[in-house]
Order: C-alpha cells, then structure tokens, then sequence
C-alpha cells in the first residue's frame, strides 16, 4: 500500500471536483432561473431562445456537450475568425453549468406554474407590476417547491465533474486513473474513489437540505 | 478509415460530412444497442433491489438501501472504470461493449428500483389482505399478485429512463466502445477537424432523443391499464 | 345628483358562446354600500372581477370616478385601455377574495406593507405606521408577526381587508368574504365589514350570501339573474316585499337552505 502517496494527489483531485461543482452549480442555478422564467415570458423572443436552449442540452449527450465547447468550438471560432479556444477549467464549467441549467429550468417554471391563481389575482388587485408579483409573490413560494429536485441536479451535477476529467482537467475521476496507472492497483483507487464521491454527495444533500430549510421557513409556521 | 469508409476532406465541409454520416451511423447503432442492453440490465438489477428493499428483514433491507443509495451518489464513469479494471482481476473477462452496458445498468438500477418501488407501493393494502387471507404465501403474493400490478404502471416512467441511458452512452467511449462519439472523436483526431463530426452527433442526438421520447409517450398512451390506476 | 362613481353602460362579458353579463346597466354613488346578491352563475362576483381588471369585457364601457375603465379616450374616441391606464385605474379599487388570497411567505405585516412600499413608494416607516392602524382597525395588533398559515380563517380574511385598505383605496370590493369561512368565524369578519360601512365614507360593493347582513348594512340591494339586474330597491323592498316571483323564490329558497 502506499497510503501516502495517495494522499496528496487525491486531496487535489477533490478540491478540483469541489470547485468544478460549486462553479458549474452557481451557473446552473442563473441558468435555471434566467431559461425556466424566460420560458414563460410574453416575449416571443426571450421566450424561443430559452425553449431552443432547453431542448438543445436535455436533448443531447452532456459529454458530447463538453467535448463540442472543448474540441469543435475553437475551429468554429477559427471560421468567423475570433478565438474561443477554452481553457479545459472554463469548458468544463460551462458545459456542466449550461447542462444542469437546461434541466434545472424545467424544475424552475414548472414550481412557478405550480403556484395558484389565486396569488397572481392578489397581487394584481394590489397593483404590482407582473414583474414584481414575478418576483415578490411567486418565486418565493415557488422557490421552496423547486429545492428537493434542485438537490437532485446538485448531485447529479458532481457525479457529471467526473467527465471533466476526459478533457485533461485533474480532477478527482483524473487523479485516480493516473494512481491506477502508476501503481496498478485498480481495485484499491477506485474504492476509495467512490467513497469519496460518495461522501461528498452527502455533504452536498445536506448543504441542500439546510438551504431548503431556511427558504422554507413560512410553510413550518403552522397554528 | 473507419469502419471499411474513408472520409472525404478535399471537397468542402458538406461533401466531408456527407462522407463520415455512414460512420457516424454505425456508431449510433452501437449507441441503440449499449441503451437497450444496459436499460434491460436496470430494470432487471432495479427490481431484485427494489424487492430486497422491501424485505421486512432489516438485515436485508438496509444493506440494500445503502447500496441503491451508494450507486446512486457516484458517478458512472468511476463505476465504469472499476468494472473495467477489477472484474479480470476476479476472472471475469468481458467485452468492453458488455462491461459498458452493465455500468449503464448497475447506474440506473438505482433509479429505476426507486420507480418499481412506487409501483409497488401504489398497489392497494387490500390486495395483500385479500391474498392473505387466500393463505398464498407471501413470495407468491409479490410476484403472482403484487408484480403483475406494478410492472405495467411504472413502464412509461422506466422508459424515460431509457432515454437518459441513451445520453449517458458517450461515457463508454473511454474502455474504447465505438459509440457514436467516440466515432465521431476519432475522425476528429484524424482529420483535425471536429466540429463537422461533433456537430453532427449532437444532431443526431437530438433526433434520437426526440424519437425515443416520442415512442416511450406511445408506448404510455396505448399500454393497457390493467389493475388499479396510479392516480 | 351627483355623478355616479361607477357606472355599467350596457356592458356584455361572454365565454365563448356562454353570455355572463347580458348587456348590464348599473351605477353606483360616491360612498353608496352596495350588495348584490343572487343564485350561483348569474354573474355576480363576475362584476367585481371585472372592476378589479382580472377579467375582460366583451363588450360596453365602464366607467370609474367618470373615467372609462377598460378604455382611452384617443381623439374623442374611445380604445382598449393599455397597462398604464390599468394601473392608474386600479389604484381607486381594493378586492378582498373569497379565498382571501394572503400572501403565505409574508408575515401579516409584510402582508400590508409590501404593496405601499413598493406600488406606491411609501417609505418603510410610513408603510408601518399606516398598517399598525389598519391592523388596530381589524383587531390583529398582536398578530402582526405571524404568518398567514398560523392564523384562522376569520383572521386571515380581516387582514385580507387590512390588505386592500392599506392601499387606500375609494372602491372595496368584496367578493363573498365569508364563504370560505366556518359559521362561528363569519361574525368577526362580519362585525370588521360593518364597522368600516358604519365610520368611512367608502363605497363599497359587495357579493354574499348572508342575507341579514346584506339587509344592515346595504343602502341598496341587487338581485342578480342570468347576466342581469332582475330587481333592485332598498334592503326593505328587496327582503321585505319584493316584486318580482323570481326574486322571492331566490329569497326562500335560501332562507330554507339556512
């Protein structure tokens, strides 16, 4: 065994993950919010170009996703003659993100939908704006009904970080096939591998949990 | 060349692409058959961890748990390589193709075990009752009274599973299954251009999303309601 | 007499080919309590929806304050209102809902200060000030802190009317405030609505089936039928001695079903 030399390289690997899961979960997140309520929007416009990109990326293959920003994206640069060559850390990011948010923006109007008439009535008998009955009356009861499928895609999304590490990014999946191929000890690396993962998704429900809690603090008060 | 086709470079990007759409298509055939094979092995994995759930026995029904719980938290790719790695070194030797789509499918057990559960769940205690008190043991009840019920309830959203197995496919490029990605990756490499062949699988993607989604709502529409519904 | 404040000038609202309001003439005076009562379907609470914008006419003018509604005047003729002057026209009316329609993330405070704050830019301060009073109004002082789901039925609909009041409005509306309310909680909202008929010289226009309160409080009384008014008159007339058969058959039936 070589316990300490596992060590440092596996420590990297992690943070790397953990970093490419907070990154790609916060763009997700805007992406969710911007393409779910965009998908509902009167304007014809914002609301085609949130459906194209919804359908887009839940209709193909995220690695093709993250292989396309990271291999076919600079030549299509090259075409119109402006450089889009990605560093592998921002294509990674950005194929995870834009992924999940697609997904996520399905969760986001269908909580938004999911809240009665009845408050859309109220806040136009108050006379808000559609804006700010959007923002002020519905979201806030939609928010809670859209976090336990949120902490799903958080989930989901770090298990995805996992394909970075196909475009060279030094992940934790990346640290361990290099462990593997230096001490030829599949068995072992990636046992600990998934264990790691595995705990590391605990600790992401949990921060999701304690995030749903305090969203949801109205719906506990009870009589 | 790939697959007996050479491509085309010398006379412009559609000729090119018109040269690789028969290796691309081969790999797509690969890619329906990777889904279908791991999506038989997730149903098939997914009841037998969805009937040891529900074993009264906790001695049975944690370790279950645990273990649904477990693959369901980490990613596939790992698992992917671990089976790829470790089963030789236990003798069992098998096609990367095989290895694949037992990775797929041990991935969606998870998922697809949590489905069967609700099917389970949704048959009505007076069923139990009813076989009980017609003294069938409780082995047959599950699979005679309680299996014929649930199974064709919790199809449709099995077959949506079957999709998300079809997006999950391109992973299996890396123990060098020519799936339509890898198909793809590889002309890439050879011809230094990859966004004709990418951009083409992500079509192609969308087509085969689009499709299956469509026979899995058919499938949902016309399958015979038999039991009691969902709802 | 003075100018109506709100008038219905042969005003039509269909569902495709189901007529709601049949052509309705009606008006109300400045400060004028106003019920209207009727069977289920003869288009009554549609009338309160429609003053409050939440639902379209298919045809006719209203008028509110002498204002066209639903419609500009553009070169001395009159066209489909735009969000503007929606909004300028909403600020005269205040609708307190069957379902009373709280806000359940807000606290009750939260609940009357947030349309003053941000629909009409009320400082903080300002916004609490006016619904402490509304609160002391509706007798809910101590309960400004709770949220919506920890109070009943009867509280909830008294800070609905808290709510609409706090935007200061010359119209409230009330579309069966006590509906969903249990019996023994109708009588607070009840006693709320009485004292603000009572001690303000807002006009009020009012949907419900409580027919004794209706006769208190009312100055005049609509019986409401198939799109129509088919009898109106003070609460005496209507209750006592009502002229038309279908009107006193609406009557008994009710007070059987009590």
């Amino acid at each position: 065994m070589h316990w300490e030399a596992y060590v440092g390289p596996l420590a990297q690997g992690a943070w790397v993950t953990i970093q490419l899961t907070v990154y790609s979960t916060i763009l997700g997140g805007i992406m969710s919010f911007a393409s779910g309520i965009g998908k509902l929007s009167p304007n014809w416009f914002i609301k085609s170009l949130s459906v194209i990109y919804i359908e887009v990326f839940r209709g193909t293959s995220l690695l093709v996703q993250l292989f396309w920003l990271y291999f076919a994206l600079p030549i299509a640069g090259d075409l119109i003659g402006i450089d889009l060559r990605l560093p592998p850390v921002v294509a990674g990011v950005l194929a995870l993100g834009l992924n999940i948010g697609a997904y996520g923006a399905e969760v986001v109007r269908g909580a938004i939908q999911a809240v009665s008439r009845n408050q859309y009535e109220a806040a136009r008998a108050l006379n808000f704006t559609p804006r700010q009955a959007l923002w002020r009356v519905a979201l806030p009861q939609a928010i809670p009904e859209m976090m336990p499928s949120f902490c799903n895609l958080a989930v989901q999304n770090l298990k995805d970080t996992a394909l970075a590490s196909l475009i060279s990014l030094s992940d934790l999946a990346f640290k361990a096939e290099q462990l593997r191929n230096y001490y030829q000890n599949s068995e072992t690396i990636y046992t600990i591998i998934l264990f790691m993962y595995f705990g590391m998704a605990l600790v992401l429900t949990a921060i999701m949990r304690t995030l749903e809690h305090s969203v949801s603090r109205w719906r506990r008060a009870r009589r | 060349m790939l697959f007996g086709y050479s491509w085309d470079t010398s006379h412009g990007e559609w000729a090119f692409a018109l040269s690789i759409l028969p290796m691309l298509l081969r790999g797509l055939v690969v890619t329906i058959e990777a889904s279908i094979v791991g999506f038989f092995v997730a149903m098939v994995i997914g009841l037998a961890l969805a009937a040891l759930k529900g074993a009264r026995s906790r001695i049975v029904a944690w370790p279950a748990a645990f273990v649904t719980e477990f693959i369901r938290d980490t990613p596939l790719l790992v698992q992917l390589f671990f089976l790829y790695y470790v089963l030789p070194d236990y003798g069992i030797i098998l096609p990367a193709f095989l290895t694949g789509a037992l990775a797929l499918g041990i991935q969606y057990s998870a998922y697809t075990s949590e489905v069967y559960r609700a099917g389970i769940e949704a048959v009505e205690p007076g069923q139990h009752e009813a076989a009980k008190a017609l003294d069938i043991t409780p082995r047959r009840t599950f699979t005679h009274i309680v299996l014929p019920q649930a199974v064709p309830r919790v199809i449709p959203a099995l077959g949506n599973y079957l999709v998300s197995i079809m997006k999950d496919v391109p992973v299996l490029s890396v123990v060098t299954v020519l799936e339509m990605l890898n198909v793809a990756k590889i002309i890439g490499d050879q011809t230094f251009d990859y966004l004709v062949p990418l951009s083409m699988v992500g079509a192609l993607y969308l087509i085969l999303t689009l499709v299956a989604s469509a026979i899995v709502r058919i499938v949902d529409v016309s399958l015979p309601k038999r039991g009691l519904s969902l709802r | 007499m003075t100018e109506p404040i709100i008038a219905f000038d042969k005003v039509v609202k269909r569902y495709g080919s189901h007529i709601v309001l049949d052509e309705l003439d009606f008006s109300v005076a400045q400060g004028e309590k106003v019920t209207i009562i009727g069977p289920s379907g003869s288009g009554k609470s549609t009338v309160l929806r429609i003053l409050m914008t939440l639902e379209t006419i298919s045809g006719g003018v209203i008028y509110v304050g002498g204002e066209p509604l639903w419609h500009e005047r553009k070169n001395g003729d009159l066209a489909p209102a735009g969000e503007a002057h929606l909004r300028k026209m909403r600020t005269q009316l205040g609708m307190v809902f069957q379902q009373f329609n709280l806000f359940p993330h807000m606290t009750v405070l939260r609940n009357l200060t947030e349309a003053p704050r941000s629909v009409l830019g009320l400082s903080k301060a300002e916004a609490k000030a006016r619904a402490e009073e509304l609160l002391k109004l509706v007798g809910l002082t101590e309960h400004a802190d709770k949220f919506p789901g920890q109070l009943s039925g009867g509280q909830q609909q008294r800070v609905g009317i808290a709510r609409a009041l706090a935007m200061r409005p010359r119209i409230m509306l009330f579309d069966e405030p006590t509906s969903a309310l249990d019996p023994e909680l109708v009588g607070e909202v009840l006693t709320v609505i009485r004292r603000l008929a009572e001690e303000h010289d807002l006009t009020m226009l009012l949907v419900t089936h409580e027919m004794r309160f209706a006769r208190e409080i009312s100055d005049r009384v609509c019986f409401f039928d198939k799109g129509k008014i088919r009898e109106e008159g003070t609460p005496d007339e209507i209750f006592g001695n009502p002229r038309e058969e279908r009107t006193r058959q609406f009557l008994s039936a009710v007070r059987e079903g009590k």
